[in-house]
């Protein structure tokens, strides 16, 4: 397991750099769009560090985590797009 | 050793594409196009990502421990709920961003100018239409 831990870990240095490059663009961007299609990028990201957090320390609980945190962040998405869609709730 | 091969690989094109979608969000030059970059990219990266824990559960399941099947089994609900939940909130983006006026970086003519209707005014024209037929 401890070889398979180290590309793990690897993996997520790779997947924390493209988490700094969405939030470059969650923080300068032009419009707000710009900032919600950062935000998204970042919560897939994140769904899948978690899943590869689980299998680096063996921990199954982390996965499930991953499962409820998909589904919020797809539920704050589709509110913040109605908001700025600018129509009724 | 083949095993740990396959994993590597798949590992690699998905780092690979998460990068590329972090470089496209960071390059692109309008709100549609990063949502391009942003989505497809990473949907893609995480289908692999994901396929690489699932052959780890599995191997770990083969080499007699009962956590692995547990492992597998939860990467592939959670690689469904990416699948699920993605392409729909880059819809739901993209429409918002058209409907509050954003237009695409070259774009002289929006073709979709008066054709995504708000439900007010769909009713309004309903009954246009059907008094125009009665008339």
């Amino acid at each position: 397991m401890i070889e398979f831990s180290n590309e793990l870990f690897i993996t997520l240095v790779f997947l924390s750099l493209c988490v700094f490059m969405a939030l470059i663009r969650v923080v300068r961007g032009p419009t707000a769009p710009d900032r919600v299609v950062g935000l998204d990028t970042i919560n897939t990201i994140v769904i899948v560090g978690m899943v590869v957090f689980g299998a680096a320390f063996d921990e199954v609980i982390y996965i499930d985590v991953a499962i409820v945190y998909a589904l919020l962040s797809f539920i704050s998405t589709l509110f913040i797009a109605k908001y700025l869609e600018g129509g009724r709730f | 050793m083949v095993f740990e091969i396959i994993i590597y690989i798949l590992l690699g094109i998905g780092v690979f594409f998460n990068i590329l979608a972090g470089v496209g969000l960071l390059r692109f030059p309008d709100v549609y196009t990063r949502l391009h970059a942003g989505t497809k990219c990473t949907t893609f990266g995480s289908i692999f990502i994901c396929g690489s824990v699932v052959l780890i559960g599995l191997k770990m399941w083969y080499q007699g421990s009962t956590d692995g099947s547990v492992l597998a089994i939860h990467t592939v609900g959670a690689l469904l709920a990416i699948l699920i939940t993605n392409p729909t909130g880059a819809h739901a983006i993209a429409r918002a961003a058209h409907r509050s006026g954003v237009m695409p970086v070259g774009a002289v003519v929006d073709d979709l100018q008066g054709k995504t209707v708000k439900k007010t005014g769909k009713k309004k024209t309903k009954g246009a239409k059907k008094k125009g037929v009665k008339k």
